[in-house]
């Protein structure tokens, strides 16, 4: 985060908004045996699937405007996480209804990279600095840019 | 982009805060309540992170379904329903501060062997936590919180 015209760490803020979605979803790898995809998966191979309640937390970080003092306007961030994230993913089954995740086990990790590259492009005010998502409150995936920003 | 995946597991065990190298006064003095001689004990919540590439065959940094069993042997079966100070042996020559917890629970677990270690963080009450980052300068760092998590 120490790149041009960004603030330094000091002065950064970073803001996060939480939403919650539900869905099912069930992991097989079609080049693996069946006895393979037990193994592996165990009983998240059951093809009749299963489901969680997903929390998202979406944080970005930045330097609060100086006239608004926000980092980015809330409901903006609202709006966006609606469109990007409940309408694609609430109460849909994974395996099949999100396209951005065809071809992929949709685990946490790979939901969570998805919902990262899905936000990254819509963020215009400051940047996307993490993308939290727990599969239960035990599990969960952080995502972020990856250059030491977080260290 | 850089990925990690989280798991919480919990045990439950008895401590002492206590050194030989000082006083009994001084026990009293630095550890005050925690020095009690009976011993007292918490609910840890242990919070194992760990990062590196995601399998495209399994969309997993690790198998929790690995990851799960190492965790309890190495960690969860040692310490649940135990006296740290006596039934887990490197409790015998240093204090079993949860920032010694901490250090040795990372210590236990470095070996995992399908993906990185980058943290482990030991919540000793819901209010004091204690946290260590994998190759942060020289050290595993010890970093402690106080105060509400938001959890």
């Amino acid at each position: 985060m120490e790149g041009a015209g960004l603030p330094g760490k000091d002065r950064m803020i970073r803001v996060t908004r939480k939403v919650e979605f539900s869905a099912a979803h069930f992991y097989h790898n079609p080049n693996f045996s069946a006895d393979e995809n037990r193994r592996v998966f165990g009983k998240c191979n059951n093809p009749h699937g299963h489901g969680h309640n997903y929390v998202l937390e979406v944080t970005i970080a930045g330097e609060p405007d100086p006239t608004t003092g926000m980092v980015l306007d809330l409901k903006e961030l609202k709006d966006i996480l609606e469109t990007e994230v409940m309408e694609r993913m609430d109460h849909r089954h994974l395996n099949y209804e999100v396209p951005e995740l065809t071809g992929q086990i949709p685990t946490c990790e790979n939901i969570a990279a998805v919902i990262w590259k899905l936000l990254e492009p819509k963020i215009k005010s400051g940047k996307l600095d993490r993308v939290r998502l727990y599969e239960s409150p035990e599990l969960f995936v952080d995502v972020n840019a990856g250059n030491g920003a977080r260290a | 982009m850089k990925i990690s995946l989280t798991k919480r597991y919990r045990f439950a065990a008895s401590h002492r805060l206590y050194t030989p190298r000082l006083s009994e006064a001084e026990n009293k003095r630095v550890y005050g309540k925690c020095s009690n001689a009976y011993g007292h004990g918490h609910n840890y919540v242990v919070e194992v992170t760990v990062t590196g590439p995601v399998d495209p065959e399994t969309g997993m940094i690790a198998n929790v379904g690995e990851l799960d069993p190492f965790v309890q042997r190495e960690v969860i079966e040692p310490f649940d329903q135990r006296f740290l100070n006596e039934e887990v042996p490197e409790f015998r020559e240093q204090v079993a501060t949860t920032e010694n917890v901490c250090r040795e629970i990372f210590r236990r677990l470095k070996s995992f062997p399908s993906a990185k270690l980058e943290r482990v963080r030991v919540e000793e009450t819901s209010k004091n936590s204690f946290e260590i980052e994998a190759d942060v300068g020289a050290f595993d760092e010890v970093r402690v919180s106080r105060g509400a998590t938001t959890q």
